[in-house]
């Protein structure tokens, strides 16, 4: 059971501002059924100040109540000082959230962000980055934000926060690579100390397809060859090799040299490559 | 600790039961007077001793099984482990595991690390479910090989209640000679089990599932089959598991099994009825609203519903607030980001596996707490849908 403040669950049970405002002068459409959260926002504003906000929300209590929380601070401000609204914020507004929460809030600002800009017809730049994770459609640029944001170190932090890496996991190298680059050496550590994979038998699939596509495929192509991903059971991994790989006296050299230890180094230091042909 | 017992209406009795009361004052005089340890030379503990002893016997009755076949564990999840364990280590050259896409925790989170804690490398075959959650005998036979070391399927699934078909996958395995184990902690109680009958090797059961105390589980183990001990320590359980009795607990699990064999009736039938009342009762008045798992093959107490575009924990705060206790499989339950492994393995879509939820009644439930939950799930189905910028109603 979740520990949620008393105003978390007043806002939860009796939400404020709930639905949609016709013709709004801006509107904020995050998330989705799929992630397991979604927000639409509406605002009405007049001289730039936002004289009504209404919001729409699936998802969990928490996600409600930012949701309410949301739509109560903003009425009534100008937009300039409502774009300054951050997730935390919002997380303060309702006395705090469980940080395997927080991700919540951040939906909040994401949607409100998302209505401002439509009412300015801007672009947000978040838009425009890259996606990283796509089970959950989040960006470079959000993660980069999140991390600055909210002082994250770890991926665990950045799950918490913006969703990302909590699917399948194969975007976890990605974020890894990203929390480097912004957070610096600082987090090293704590990165290893995480290191002892917990993967599902899908991750693992994933990232073995990944790897094999990204670091393996290229190599062997330039050779005429190729390689195919037949199954994966456990930590068995059969493959087929294709085209000039297929007569190479070589080929089971390449197999546990180079594929076998390019996935041991990028996926799991315990799988096994057999030739499914074999 | 604010909820009084009697103002609740308990409806997840697949997560634990409420102790008999038949079973507390069993226990009472082993946590009070009895004290003795049932090792010792003395009367005084001897006594203890054949009370065990009688416990065991009464396991044994429910599960049509010998006494001697029954070994007491501290839960569900020992048990599994232990049988699982022992057959790797009874077959050092079988590295095959079978199982299933839909075992609890207890057998899923063991085989994702086996390799780690075993030191060697093995398969794990998990057999697919179809969307009614029932399984593929075919897919069975075919994952069964030479190398395979057990099979490890549980008797119903905790999630959906979708029973499977233990009895023939069990002779299957027989007749290759492969060893077979069963989670049958939901099963247990719930349906009538005669291991006389079956090629079961290893059954696991937690006492809690069935109206006696956490903290006392039991672990079957055919006569014959190999066995080496999960605790090792003194000569207790004939040397397969050590560790003082929790004497108390087996005697309320005892108890427990006695009445289980009694109200096993009761629960095929009263508790089938008020199950099915509730589930027809909510398909019908809730729209969009989906039942998950085979309608037939199933425990009779246990209904698990999607309701379509809604989020599981928001109902079920809903519910807390009228003291309905249900589960959901919803990824803002677990704490994890993704719905239940149970419901992703059936293929139910997003849109439902999100807001699922999982009723599991007993045999304490009435009909009136069935027309209360009736009467309030869908207005709050309908609140939160308001609420849902993907429901158009």
């Amino acid at each position: 059971m979740w520990e949620y403040t008393e105003l978390v669950q007043e806002h939860f049970l009796h939400p404020r501002n709930v639905g949609e405002i016709e013709n709004p002068s801006g509107m904020g459409d995050v998330g989705s059924l799929a992630c397991g959260d979604a927000l639409k926002l509406t605002l009405k504003v007049e001289n730039d100040i936002i004289v009504d906000a209404k919001f729409k929300t699936f998802g969990c209590a928490s996600a409600i109540a930012s949701s309410s929380a949301l739509t109560e601070m903003i009425k009534g401000l100008h937009i300039d000082e409502a774009a300054k609204i951050t997730n935390q914020d919002i997380a303060d507004f309702l006395g705090g959230l469980p940080k395997e929460k927080m991700h919540c809030s951040v939906m909040g600002r994401e949607a409100l962000e998302a209505a401002i800009a439509d009412y300015r017809g801007t672009v947000l730049p978040t838009a425009e980055g890259e996606i990283v994770c796509e089970c959950f459609g989040v960006t470079d640029l959000e993660i980069i934000r999140a991390i600055k944001e909210s002082n994250l170190r770890s991926i665990e932090e950045i799950t918490n926060f913006t969703k990302a890496g909590g699917g399948c996991g194969k975007c976890e190298e990605k974020l890894r690579d990203i929390l480097r680059a912004t957070a610096g050496e600082t987090f090293e550590i704590k990165a290893i100390a995480q290191k002892p994979q917990r993967m599902t038998a899908l991750q693992k699939i994933k990232k073995i397809e990944e790897v094999l596509e990204r670091e393996i495929k290229p190599g062997l192509r330039k050779d005429g060859g190729d390689i195919e991903l037949i199954d994966v059971d456990g930590d068995f991994v059969m493959v087929s090799l294709r085209g000039a790989c297929t007569s190479c006296a070589k080929s089971q050299t390449t197999l546990k040299q180079y594929v076998e230890k390019k996935l041991r180094e990028l996926v799991l230091d315990t799988l096994i490559v057999e030739d499914a042909n074999s | 600790m604010n909820r009084q017992a009697d103002t609740i209406i308990y409806m997840d009795n697949n997560a634990t039961t409420r102790m008999a009361p038949e079973v507390l004052e069993a226990m009472l005089p082993f946590l009070t007077d009895y004290y003795g340890n049932p090792s010792s030379m003395h009367n005084f503990g001897g006594q203890v001793g054949r009370v065990v002893a009688d416990a065991r016997a009464k396991v044994a009755d429910l599960l049509g099984a010998e006494p001697e076949e029954i070994t007491f564990t501290s839960c569900g999840t020992e048990s599994d482990s232990t049988a699982i364990l022992s057959a790797l280590q009874s077959f050092p050259d079988k590295r095959h595991i079978v199982t299933t896409r839909v075992e609890h925790p207890a057998i899923k989170t063991l085989c994702d690390n086996l390799d780690a804690r075993t030191g060697h490398k093995h398969r794990v075959t998990r057999l697919k479910v179809s969307s009614d959650g029932t399984l593929d005998l075919d897919e069975y036979k075919a994952a069964l090989d030479d190398d395979t070391a057990i099979v490890s399927i549980m008797w119903a699934n905790n999630e959906t209640g979708v029973i499977f078909p233990v009895e023939e996958m069990a002779a299957i395995a027989k007749k290759r000679g492969i060893l077979f184990h069963t989670d049958a902690v939901q099963a247990v109680g719930k349906i009538p089990i005669d291991l006389k009958k079956l090629d079961v090797d290893f059954l696991s059961l937690s006492g809690h599932k069935l109206h006696s105390p956490k903290g006392v589980g039991v672990l079957y183990v055919r006569r014959g089959t190999p066995f080496v001990p999960f605790l090792a320590g003194g000569h207790q359980e004939k040397g397969r598991r050590g560790g003082t009795e929790n004497v108390a607990s087996i005697v309320g699990l005892g108890r427990a099994c006695e009445l289980a064999a009694l109200k096993m009736e009761e629960e095929n039938t009263k508790v089938r009825a008020l199950r099915d009342k509730l589930e027809n009762g909510l398909l019908t008045s809730v729209p969009r609203s989906i039942l998950n798992g085979h309608k037939i093959d199933r425990l009779p107490n246990t209904a698990n519903i999607s309701f379509e575009f809604v989020e599981g924990e928001a109902i079920l705060l809903h519910l807390n607030r009228y003291n309905i206790c249900a589960s959901s499989g919803s990824a803002c339950t677990s704490g994890s980001l993704e719905p239940s492994h149970v419901l992703r393995a059936m293929g139910v879509p997003f849109t439902a596996a999100h807001g699922s939820i999982r009723f599991s009644l007993s045999i304490y439930n009435t009909e009136q707490e069935v027309d209360f939950v009736l009467e309030k799930v869908p207005s709050i189905i309908s609140s939160l849908r308001q609420m849902s910028p993907f429901w158009n109603g």
